[in-house]
């Protein structure tokens, strides 16, 4: 494997060839936030909150779909990447409907948890307050797309790791919504093999176990590192 | 003043009560009471927008209703939940659950007694406005502001210890509780009844002197006849929880017995008026004027045969002297008595549910899935029967929902109270800070939560006049 050198906020690094960026960044301790980014799943840069400088780039671009290379001289903290990012984070709140105080995720959301990191103390834009339905026709899970931020961890998860491909977007942009099979309720999917990843990945209270009251989902996405590595390192072969 | 000059007195706000509200007082031209009207200026609408949602989210959702009584909503919503999955609450859970309302019972009912109605009650209904609140309480009786903080803080504490959190706890489900309690809380709950109990005998004598020193007016605080509603067990006795629905009439007499959350609904119209927010519920077979009813304190003891505990009974037999050998106490500034003899109740209950050993069982929670369409929670709430419906659909989707509050039901006769009051105290040519004070603490009595209890949208019957600076109308409309 062969190694490369890259100045990440000024100090000279080296990380492995073809690694992404973001992890190239990471190795070094330094946080960089993400949402729609997880570890084992195909990366997308959707949520946009690992945008870093990287210099001979007109704009910003996100880490976690840039490949590190050799000599790359990146910023990932200014005033203005900063101020960038809890821009996103206020768009996204403002968005949907994201009631904390009685939502299943409330004090063990990743949202929530980001919100108070980059010390978000207000949105500044006018909320969209969409008309958004739940789904609880599933025997044991439920989906509020009110608390959906469109990361689609449970559309890659359901498609990369589970392979069943139950879960995809319909529409685009802002109008865009997650579904099950060609936009059936989730409780008629022939394809959903009910493994409940989809649930674990999901960073907010948008999907969930169903019963579950306020506060009381907690997510383990460390399932995934071990059935990848089972799987990539024919462990389960031996 | 000219005898044909009508005019208008506006207490805005009403002050020391839960929500906001005002009142209008009209003197006719010989400056004369001809009517008083307690306006609720607040609105909420959770029976709209709860709608579309899961019904397993409710209890959640409705404790949001009230910071005050967080856990009546959380407890009637459960109920509710419990009724459409169909299966039976584990008894450790329904033990749990009336510990916790026990405990909102102590909390709130301090809240009222000591700090709402205490500076009226302690310092005098005359008193200057500036010293009669409570901070005017706790710089001249510091000892018993500093009780019912402690009183109230026992109760909030022991909420806090089963639920996590003392306001908009999210620990009653559908089905039973989240979380037990843990066995070194009993002891130091238990430990602290002693300093409680002697809180009480220090408020029930503050509260006999109070009822010695309005002697003279006390008859004008909404004394009149009326229908009585709560809950009592299968014995008749004092009841918090479950059990089921009595009416008594003003001369206790049983009206109705053995009533389901169902069957009472049936027979409650609830009225509306346009200028309020909150509705007017009452008895319909007897129709709006004499189907009035009053919940509460005061109607759970006139309800009860007793009160099943020791030290509550004792004080129950003295309380019903005050309504007449075999008749209800039909006074409403009696509601504050209640209030503590509740209070009383409910600290003997905490103790005898601490010292019991199914706190210790871990089976709390059933878990189902939708196997009934309709599902009706009621429980006592500290201001009264407080009704939570719901219709789902078969995944559990709220269809329809209903929350009859406890003010909405004491809505009637909180109109009478206060216009009795001001036909006493109120007049074009005598007009008085203290005789304002005493008609809204006419209202105080009540201890209204107004917050909880207006909730509907769309239905409400609304009348908008303009009317140009000469008072001349210029356009009219009305809807509802």
């Amino acid at each position: 494997m062969s190694v490369i050198t890259l100045t990440i906020n000024g100090e000279l690094v080296s990380a492995r060839s073809g690694q992404n960026l973001l992890e190239a960044i990471r190795d070094q301790g330094i946080k960089l936030p993400t949402l729609c980014y997880l570890d084992g799943l195909s990366t997308r840069g959707g949520c946009r909150l690992c945008l870093v400088d990287i210099s001979g780039y007109p704009r910003l671009q996100t880490a976690c779909t840039t490949t590190a290379t050799e000599g790359m001289v990146v910023v990932t903290h200014n005033e203005k990447i900063n101020r960038y990012r809890k821009m996103i984070l206020e768009l996204t709140f403002a968005e949907r409907n994201h009631t904390c105080a009685v939502c299943v995720s409330n004090e063990h959301c990743e949202l929530q948890t980001m919100a108070a990191e980059l010390g978000m103390d207000h949105v500044r834009y006018d909320y969209l307050n969409p008309q958004l339905g739940i789904d609880i026709s599933h025997e044991k899970y439920g989906v509020d797309h009110n608390r959906c931020i469109l990361c689609l961890r449970c559309v890659r998860v359901c498609d990369e790791v589970e392979g069943a491909h139950t879960l995809d977007v319909r529409h685009r942009g802002i109008n865009s919504r997650v579904i099950t099979d060609l936009n059936r309720l989730w409780g008629e999917s022939e394809s959903c093999t009910e493994c409940g990843k989809c649930v674990e990945v999901c960073p907010t209270g948008a999907l969930f176990d169903k019963g579950m009251s306020v506060g009381e989902m907690k997510k383990k996405t460390n399932f995934l590192r071990r059935i990848l590595d089972g799987r990539e390192k024919n462990q389960w072969n031996r | 003043m000219a005898a044909d000059m009508k005019q208008k007195v506006t207490i805005e706000p009403v002050t020391r009560i839960e929500g906001h509200a005002k009142i209008t007082i009209d003197l006719d031209g010989a400056g004369k009471v001809a009517d008083a009207r307690f306006h609720v200026t607040e609105f909420r609408g959770f029976e709209k927008f709860c709608i579309g949602r899961s019904f397993w989210e409710m209890p959640g959702i409705t404790a949001r209703v009230c910071g005050i009584c967080p856990v009546s909503h959380l407890l009637a919503s459960s109920k509710a939940g419990d009724a459409i999955l169909g299966v039976r609450t584990p008894a450790p859970a329904v033990t749990l659950r009336r510990l916790m309302n026990y405990a909102q019972m102590v909390q709130s009912h301090a809240l009222s007694f000591f700090l709402l109605s205490g500076p009226d009650l302690l310092l005098g209904m005359d008193a200057d406005p500036a010293e009669r609140n409570m901070a005017g309480l706790i710089k001249l009786h510091p000892e018993v502001a500093r009780a019912g903080i402690r009183l109230r803080a026992f109760g909030q504490a022991l909420i806090r210890a089963l639920g996590d959190r003392s306001v908009h706890p999210s620990w009653s489900v559908p089905g039973g509780v989240r979380s037990t309690l843990k066995e070194e809380d009993k002891g130091h709950f238990l430990a602290q009844l002693p300093e409680m109990y002697s809180t009480l005998d220090t408020a029930l004598d503050l509260m006999k002197d109070a009822l010695d020193r309005y002697a003279s007016e006390l008859d004008a605080y909404g004394n009149f006849p009326s229908l009585f509603v709560g809950l009592v067990n299968s014995d008749g006795g004092l009841e918090h929880y479950d059990g089921h629905l009595r009416i008594v009439d003003s001369r206790g007499r049983i009206v109705e017995d053995g009533l389901s959350a169902e069957g009472f609904l049936d027979l409650v119209h609830e009225g509306e008026e346009t200028w309020s927010y909150l509705k007017f519920p009452y008895y319909a077979p007897l129709g709006p004027e004499k189907g009035m009813y009053r919940v509460g304190p005061l109607a759970r003891l006139n309800v009860c045969d007793f009160a099943g505990t020791p030290r509550a009974d004792r004080e129950l037999r003295q309380f019903r002297h005050f309504g007449g050998r075999g008749k209800t106490v039909n006074n409403s500034f009696y509601y504050h008595y209640a209030r503590l003899v509740e209070i009383l109740h409910s600290l003997e209950r905490i103790e005898e549910i601490l010292a019991d050993d199914i706190l210790v069982d871990h089976h709390i929670r059933s878990r189902a899935g939708v196997n009934q369409n309709v599902g009706i929670g009621v429980s006592e709430a500290p201001r009264g029967t407080l009704f939570h419906h719901y219709q789902v659909d078969d995944n559990g989707i709220l269809e329809k929902v209903n929350l009859m509050i406890a003010t909405g039901q004491n809505n009637l006769a909180m109109n009478k109270t206060i216009k009795q009051l001001a036909g006493r105290f109120i007049s074009g040519d005598k007009l008085d800070e203290g005789l304002l004070n005493r008609v809204e603490h006419g209202i105080r009595a009540f201890d209204p939560c107004l917050s909880c209890s207006t909730h509907e949208a769309g239905r409400m019957p609304l009348h908008l006049q303009l009317r140009d600076v000469s008072g001349a109308l210029l356009d009219d409309i009305k809807r509802g």
